[in-house]
């Protein structure tokens, strides 16, 4: 298994993606929270950065998706899977060294958003003035929501030889996991349904770490919904037994 | 045994792929696999390989069954698939290296020189896979099959879409190879057969039609001779099915036909026939009887009388 993960980070870094991605994802933030007039953190005129937190989990959406399409879709185009498959290595040792090298580059690509944090830390009146626990488990949340996204897109990966037919499924499975749960929890007509189904959302999970709150029932939910896309995966890739 | 094979079937669907094969392979053999394109060649190797599971039958490789122990086959096994698929955008070092790891070769480093060694590719090894040309690609694939240093190699296809003097070295390479370790190939090609293997084993539409030392197989066939001949004008199957002896006909070109018989006065059969039927002849000749033409009359390439 760590053998496929050290070659994904290798990969990463030599094909530039890993660089790319952190660029972004700054980028992104970046504009988003200190340039892009209307929403940034002197609009608000409050020393948190909530403001990256709302957004991250769309640009995630995009970056985890670009990343992980090529995942199984380019081995499986260019035949390397049999050779893969045909090592002395697990079907479940090859799909999580993916998703830990996936998981790896999401935590790396969140390192420099530290600035961000140290900026808002000297800016607030007083210095300092910041909720820490919730920045905290904002950044916990996110990557947890990271590993999330990570694993559909692993399974979108591993559906199709198509890179961009698995970008499209795996941006899909995240909006449709992320938000449209979580608007349908906000539909008055559904009342308790919707209540109910978007419990089965990330967002609701990942609003709640973000209070600051390290609630065992989200880190639960968060694992548990890896696990089922990892097995989904490991069925697909499995496929060729049937 | 290093390979022991027993009523292996693979179906899809309504399609036989293979169809209850057996057949075993001792250790420190070079076996042909050979067959049409379409035999079944490529879906036996990737049933041996453990890349897919045989709708029935067993087969055992190095003492592992391949069901229940195919991580341990897998260990044992070393294969270069069809189109030899590479990760391009790695080194040539750096890919041998990954494929070392997790073949759990030991000292890594030491092993990936020994290998690059043996396949000739020192003045290639600091290259990205892309750069290098097919016979290098091709290299790279026999030396990612046996970095983990496996008693059984199987090569489905090394030398398809090679260069003739690649054939040459890839063939070469395989046949240093063969020395210490079970080996199985698979080609459409009979010189391949000829020059690299012991022994061969025929398949055709998913099953074996011939397996047997290559001598036995051509001593058996011995009491055929072979015509090729041309006449100068048309002439209608019927007419030549006339010659007395006469046992498989091909039509090689227009007027060019090869046939065959068992009686040793063939040739002279044919020429009586030329001229006692007013004939032109433009080329008469005897040819041997090769392994080319012991795999067409197997395969059903030639219509029987």
């Amino acid at each position: 298994m760590w053998t496929v993960y050290k070659k994904e980070i290798r990969s990463f870094l030599s094909s530039l993606t890993a660089y790319i991605v952190m660029i972004v994802f700054l980028l992104a933030t970046g504009l988003l929270m200190w340039v892009i007039k209307g929403n940034t953190v002197f609009d608000l005129g409050t020393a948190s950065m909530s403001v990256m937190f709302n957004v991250a989990p769309y640009v995630f959406i995009f970056l985890v998706s670009a990343v992980t399409m090529r995942s199984f879709s380019e081995e499986k185009r260019q035949g390397t899977l049999e050779t893969l498959s045909t090592r002395p290595v697990t079907d479940l040792g090859v799909i999580l060294g993916k998703y830990f090298a996936n998981v790896t580059l999401i935590v790396f690509a969140l390192i420099p958003t530290l600035i961000y944090y140290y900026s808002i830390y000297q800016l607030g009146q007083p210095i300092g003035n910041i909720d820490t626990g919730a920045m905290w488990g904002s950044y916990f949340g996110l990557i947890l929501l990271g590993t999330a996204y990570t694993s559909m897109g692993l399974f979108a990966s591993v559906l199709t030889e198509n890179q961009i037919i698995s970008l499209i499924l795996s941006m899909v499975l995240c909006i449709f996991f992320y938000s449209i749960l979580g608007w349908v929890g906000d539909i008055k007509a559904l009342d308790v349904i919707g209540k109910s189904l978007s419990w089965f959302g990330l967002e609701t999970h990942y609003y709640s770490l973000s209070r600051g709150v390290l609630d065992t029932r989200d880190v639960v939910f968060f694992g548990s919904f890896s696990v089922l896309f990892i097995w989904f995966t490991k069925l697909v890739y499995e496929s060729r037994k049937w | 045994m290093s390979i022991e094979v027993q009523q292996l079937t693979k179906r899809y669907g309504a399609q036989t792929a293979v169809n209850g094969i057996s057949f075993s392979i001792k250790k420190g053999e070079i076996v042909g696999f050979l067959g049409p394109n379409g035999a079944g060649k490529s879906t036996t190797m990737k049933m041996l390989t453990c890349f897919i599971p045989p709708t029935e039958g067993t087969a055992t490789v190095c003492g592992f069954d391949i069901g229940e122990k195919s991580i341990d086959v897998r260990k044992h096994v070393g294969y270069l698939p069809e189109h030899n698929p590479l990760y391009l955008d790695m080194y040539v070092k750096e890919y041998l290296t990954f494929t070392g790891e997790l073949g759990g070769v030991q000292n890594t480093k030491a092993r990936v020189a020994e290998v690059i060694a043996l396949t000739r590719l020192e003045r290639e090894q600091h290259k990205k896979l892309r750069q290098l040309s097919k016979g290098y690609r091709q290299r790279v694939g026999l030396a990612q099959a046996m970095i983990h240093n496996p008693d059984v190699l199987i090569l489905d296809e090394p030398t398809s879409g090679l260069d003739p003097n690649q054939v040459v070295e890839i063939r070469e390479l395989i046949r240093s190879l063969g020395a210490e370790k079970t080996i199985m190939i698979s080609t459409h090609i009979m010189q391949e057969v000829e020059a690299i293997c012991d022994r061969v084993i025929i398949i055709d539409k998913g099953n074996i039609v011939a397996d047997d030392k290559l001598e036995n197989l051509r001593n058996a066939s011995a009491t055929k001779f072979v015509v090729r001949v041309q006449f100068g004008s048309t002439l209608s199957l019927e007419k030549i099915k006339t010659i007395p002896g006469i046992k498989n006909i091909q039509n090689l070109e227009n007027n060019t036909w090869r046939l065959d018989s068992e009686v040793p006065e063939f040739r002279q059969a044919v020429s009586h026939f030329a001229l006692a039927n007013n004939y032109e002849v433009l080329e008469l000749v005897s040819e041997k009887n090769s392994l080319e033409d012991i795999f067409r009359t197997l395969t059903g390439n030639v219509d029987r009388i």
